[in-house]
């Protein structure tokens, strides 16, 4: 087959040079097999994996210390066999690392450590996210309460929430997330959490079920009559008036968008 | 030499404050710019507020120029928007490669020297400094692996780099000493005959050995302060080329912000000796 000895193909070499570094298995190209026997093909092999598994370390810390390092490192080596960074920005590294540990068997007994994990991922979504002024809450009190009805409220780009059903999610990460905060007596069910970027730092707020799909449905560019409907099918007891005052004060939104010829029939609430 | 562009350090978020407050005389920092490819955010107000006061040097490891692939356009025209904001005294990347069909290994991957290779890096490096609207320096790897296959010697393929695209180089002297340890030739031999005047920027940082092998192979490790033998390699360049802003690299295993300095220091004091004895 290989009759004469020709250049090293550059495409060739890195395909077999790629696999090589993920799979110990026979390497079909003669010339990297011979590199993969040199005792320093390792340091190659090593220095991939510790790059990934830092990543993942650096991008989910309330995950690596709930389940230890030792558990973190070996879980987020099979995770990176198989799915290695897509990208260059590190940063962004584990988009599905959390619905990875969600069918991850030996992290059957965690049932939280999922929910813990997207919580990780949204912090660094926000902390990355661009930068934007936060809403006035004076520009929503000089709106009657018609005009506000037919005006959508844009989440801030910083702004992430998420509702977890199953498990204080928001609590168990918080503990292990900020120095000093205690995990204390658990209320087990379900939360959710908001994060904003007021003062250019990430900041975590409990927000309720109606909250959440309060907020899905702005970032769904849909008026707050809607947005409100949506909240009260969570919960009917929705109190209209706190839960703004919670999303602003956080600095969940970045601006006012009033909905062009709004018909007056669909402003009542 | 730039006055305000001589030795520096690489930027660890955890010395951002004490970066941001430092007088040293022509102090600089470098970073590797994947780490501020993000919309916004308090990475990019602390990497703005640095510039204000310091020089800044993108030292990108993700560009993969030694692929046989053309660099990611994407990323290209975030690094550019990120220059464009930042105003980088100077921009570099390595002669390797760690992006392929889709995946990006986090490490600076070897290859052989052909021929082949050579046009494909050279119009790698030609794309990138036409996206970027600058001209970069390329750095030499650390090399661990004996490869056959090589048709062109490294000074050779790195001198013609430079000619066919205009590039500059960067020369990291540890990686130099490194890679003579493992692959057994003289680093004084290789820098002696280094090409001068494309030196735009050099490195220095500290290596470590295989916790496996030991002795027999050197890692660039850049945990550990810079070496001795290294130190006098630099001080022997820089008699040779003259004074070049020079970089020590630190990331892992990071002391205190003031050690770091004070190796700085040392690089900074070797910089003006030549122009002194000169005055």
């Amino acid at each position: 087959m290989n009759a004469a000895p020709a250049p090293v193909a550059l495409a060739r070499f890195q395909s077999a040079f790629a696999r090589a570094l993920l799979h110990d298995e026979e390497i079909p190209d003669a010339a990297v097999a011979d590199l993969v026997g040199q005792p320093a093909f390792a340091v190659y092999r090593n220095t991939v994996m510790k790059g990934c598994l830092d990543a993942l370390q650096a991008n989910f810390p309330a995950v690596a210390r709930l389940v230890g390092e030792e558990w973190f490192r070996a879980a987020a080596a099979v995770f990176a066999a198989g799915e290695l960074p897509r990208e260059a920005s590190l940063l962004r590294y584990g988009e599905r690392f959390p619905e990875f540990l969600a069918g991850f068997p030996p992290a059957a007994d965690l049932p939280y450590l999922a929910a813990v994990a997207r919580l990780d991922r949204l912090w660094i979504e926000s902390h990355a996210a661009a930068d934007h002024d936060a809403l006035d809450p004076a520009a929503i009190a000089a709106l009657g309460p018609e005009a506000l009805a037919a005006t959508v409220l844009e989440p801030h780009p910083a702004a992430r929430w998420a509702w977890s059903p199953e498990a204080p999610a928001f609590t168990i990460w918080r503990a292990n997330r900020e120095e000093g905060t205690g995990l204390g007596e658990i209320d087990w069910r379900g939360e959710g959490a908001l994060l904003t970027r007021p003062q250019d730092a990430v900041r975590a707020t409990p927000l309720d079920e109606a909250g959440c799909r309060f907020l899905d449905a702005c970032a769904r560019g849909l008026p707050v009559t809607d947005a409100l409907d949506a909240a009260l099918a969570a919960d009917a007891a929705t109190d209209f008036a706190r839960l703004a005052a919670t999303l602003l004060e956080a600095g969940a939104f970045a601006r006012l968008v009033p909905i062009p010829h709004a018909d007056s029939g669909r402003t009542s609430p | 030499m730039d006055p305000n562009l001589t030795a520096g350090l690489g930027l660890k978020p955890s010395h951002y404050g004490e970066a941001l407050a430092c007088p040293a005389a022509g102090l600089w920092f470098e970073v590797h710019p994947e780490n501020y490819l993000v919309d916004g955010g308090p990475r990019l107000a602390w990497l703005a507020a640095i510039r204000e006061r310091h020089p800044v040097s993108l030292h990108g490891v993700a560009l993969s120029l030694a692929a046989d692939a053309a660099p990611d356009p994407a990323h290209l025209a975030k690094l550019r928007a990120l220059a464009d904001r930042i105003e980088p005294a100077l921009v570099s990347e390595h002669l390797a490669w760690s992006a392929w069909r889709g995946a990006y290994h986090p490490d600076l991957l070897p290859f052989p020297r052909t021929t082949e290779a050579l046009a494909r890096i050279a119009a790698n490096i030609s794309a990138a400094q036409d996206a970027l609207g600058r001209r970069i320096a390329i750095e030499n790897p650390s090399h661990y692996l004996e490869i056959d296959g090589h048709e062109w010697s490294e000074l050779e393929f790195l001198a013609e780099l430079v000619r066919r695209t205009g590039c500059g180089l960067l020369l990291d002297v540890n990686n130099v000493f490194v890679s003579a340890a493992n692959l057994g030739f003289s680093a004084e031999g290789y820098l002696d005959c280094f090409p001068a005047w494309p030196v735009m920027e050099i490195h220095l940082a500290g290596h470590s050995r295989d916790p496996a092998l030991g002795e027999a192979l050197l890692v660039d490790s850049h945990d550990a302060p810079v070496s001795a033998e290294v130190w006098s390699l630099y001080e022997r360049l820089v008699a040779r080329i003259g004074p070049r802003p020079t970089l020590v690299e630190r990331d892992d295993k990071l002391p205190g912000f003031g050690e770091l300095l004070a190796e700085r220091e040392r690089a900074h004091a070797t910089l003006l000796g030549p122009v002194r004895a000169a005055a």
